[in-house]
């Protein structure tokens, strides 16, 4: 009876057993503990939330390994933690410390303009953000388990991940009404592996579990991604930017699971005080926006 | 027959898959309203800590621990731990089934495995001798069983993974995240 660690299966149920969840940024121990009290199914652990990375401007790197087991030594949910696009060994150290999954994010400065990280070489699982269905199958044949939208962090605007969640599960529906002989041209098309995107194809869904992240600030966000057909979401700044992180927090665990009920969605929306402030996307200046980071 | 699956947070949707690869009813479990004319509840994998949670905030704990007087409840991973009595932390269970968990007790997300057990009752019930092909994800063990709980499964080392008393049935570990659909078969007949 041998047992087998690192296997794609576990690296992937691992996701599944995040759905139907929130995973929320989290800046220090305190933090971790108000998310995990709020119904946070993991937590996310970085020096600053993307608002912050986005206000100090410079390189953004992998957080201080010394902060990350901090959190894990606080919270019994799995601990998450970034590294930069292609910094395979910012990965290793990440997965030295034993964090439960790596984000290869775009949030950080990327480290490779031209590669992402080989992650089928990891025993850890990675998620990774995705604008549509050809990068995310992409990130999915360099080994990622788990994909998320990219949206665009630390703005509080849910648009970028409303785009990003229509487009891959809008090329998944016109996928699913293909001709098997069209799918080679579509692959081609969508820049993605052939073998996955048939895979896609017969399964009516992507391969790994699909969350949405990137500008989601209040419960009707969340629910509205999770009407779109997401999993899950992912809370950056939207929680610790606003007025009232542990109201808001269990108001957004609730919206992810009653997504379809608005009664429950009217209810949770009642005095969550002052959202994160935000910024609107598309006042914004192209240099400025992060989800092109990624190839 | 008519299955219900808790659906607030986890892995419940591949339960659902499974079931109806069976050709069983299945409804999604929110609301304390949804248990009314099921025949048995599986409680999926996810986080024990969030389903314990939600189930506190909508009323779900009495209901719940009065379904499974009546009827069979089978949960898996968290649901297993949502089950017990005691996992030695301050979080909401039903104590339904007398036993102990120890949470995470294979380490972290890279000490996660798959690995092979012989469980005689399943092979019985289903007559079939292949072994079973479990899935761990950062998995609880039963520490013990008192009383009417029976031990169902462990792993090499002696530790127990899977236990039954009576219509209640917990395991650590994942069979809806396989294709093998004996678990969910030997589930359905207690529920029946």
């Amino acid at each position: 009876m041998e047992q087998q660690t690192g296997t794609f299966a576990v690296k992937k149920g691992l996701a599944q057993m995040l759905k139907g969840g929130v995973i929320m940024d989290v800046v220090t121990p305190e933090h971790a503990r108000i998310a995990e009290e709020a119904g946070a199914c993991a937590v996310m652990a970085l020096e600053r939330v993307p608002a912050d990375i986005r206000a100090n401007g410079g390189v953004a790197r992998m957080s201080d390994p010394d902060l990350i087991l901090k959190i894990m030594d606080t919270v019994t949910i799995p601990v998450m933690a970034k590294c930069r696009i292609g910094h395979f060994v910012e990965a290793q150290i990440l997965e030295a410390i034993g964090v439960d999954y790596i984000d290869e994010s775009e949030v950080l400065t990327p480290a490779d303009e031209a590669n992402h990280i080989n992650k089928h070489l990891f025993k850890v699982p990675f998620v990774c953000g995705c604008r549509n269905l050809g990068e995310a199958l992409r990130r999915v044949g360099e080994g990622a388990a788990m994909i998320r939208t990219k949206g665009e962090a630390g703005t509080g605007d849910v648009v970028e991940a409303v785009r990003h969640a229509r487009a891959v599960l809008g090329d998944i529906r016109r996928l699913t009404t293909m001709a098997d002989e069209e799918l080679m041209a579509f692959a081609k098309e969508l820049g993605a592996p052939y073998e996955l995107v048939k895979e896609t194809k017969e399964l009516g869904r992507m391969p790994v579990v699909n969350f949405a992240a990137g500008g989601v600030a209040t419960p009707a966000d969340a629910a509205l991604m999770m009407q779109l057909g997401v999993d899950g979401v992912f809370v950056g700044s939207g929680i610790f930017k606003s007025g009232d992180p542990a109201r808001r927090a269990a108001a957004i665990v609730k919206a992810v699971t009653h997504y379809q009920d608005a009664g429950i969605l009217a209810e949770v929306s009642k005095n969550l005080g002052e959202p994160m402030v935000g910024r609107n996307v598309s006042q914004m200046p192209e240099a400025e926006k992060i989800a092109g980071r990624g190839w | 027959m008519k299955i219900g699956v808790l659906a607030l947070q986890g892995d419940f949707a591949e339960h659902i898959a499974i079931l109806k690869r069976l050709k069983v009813q299945t409804i999604e479990v929110r609301l304390p309203e949804h248990l009314k004319g099921l025949d048995g509840l599986i409680m999926p994998g996810g986080e024990s800590t969030t389903i314990g949670k939600l189930a506190v905030a909508y009323n779900l704990m009495e209901p719940l621990r009065a379904f499974g007087q009546r009827h069979a409840i089978w949960g898996t991973c968290a649901g297993a731990i949502f089950m017990s009595k005691d996992v030695s932390r301050n979080q909401p269970l039903l104590g339904l089934m007398d036993i102990t968990v120890e949470r995470n007790a294979f380490g972290r997300q890279v000490d996660s495995f798959e690995a092979d057990l012989d469980i005689p009752e399943l092979m019985q019930a289903t007559g079939t001798k292949d072994s079973y092909h479990a899935i761990f994800i950062r998995a609880p063990i039963i520490e013990s069983v008192s009383g009417d709980a029976k031990i169902l499964a462990s792993v090499a080392d002696g530790r127990i993974v899977a236990a039954q008393q009576g219509h209640l049935l917990a395991t650590s570990f994942h069979p809806e995240l396989t294709s093998d659909t004996r678990f969910h078969e030997y589930f359905l007949s207690l529920a029946d």
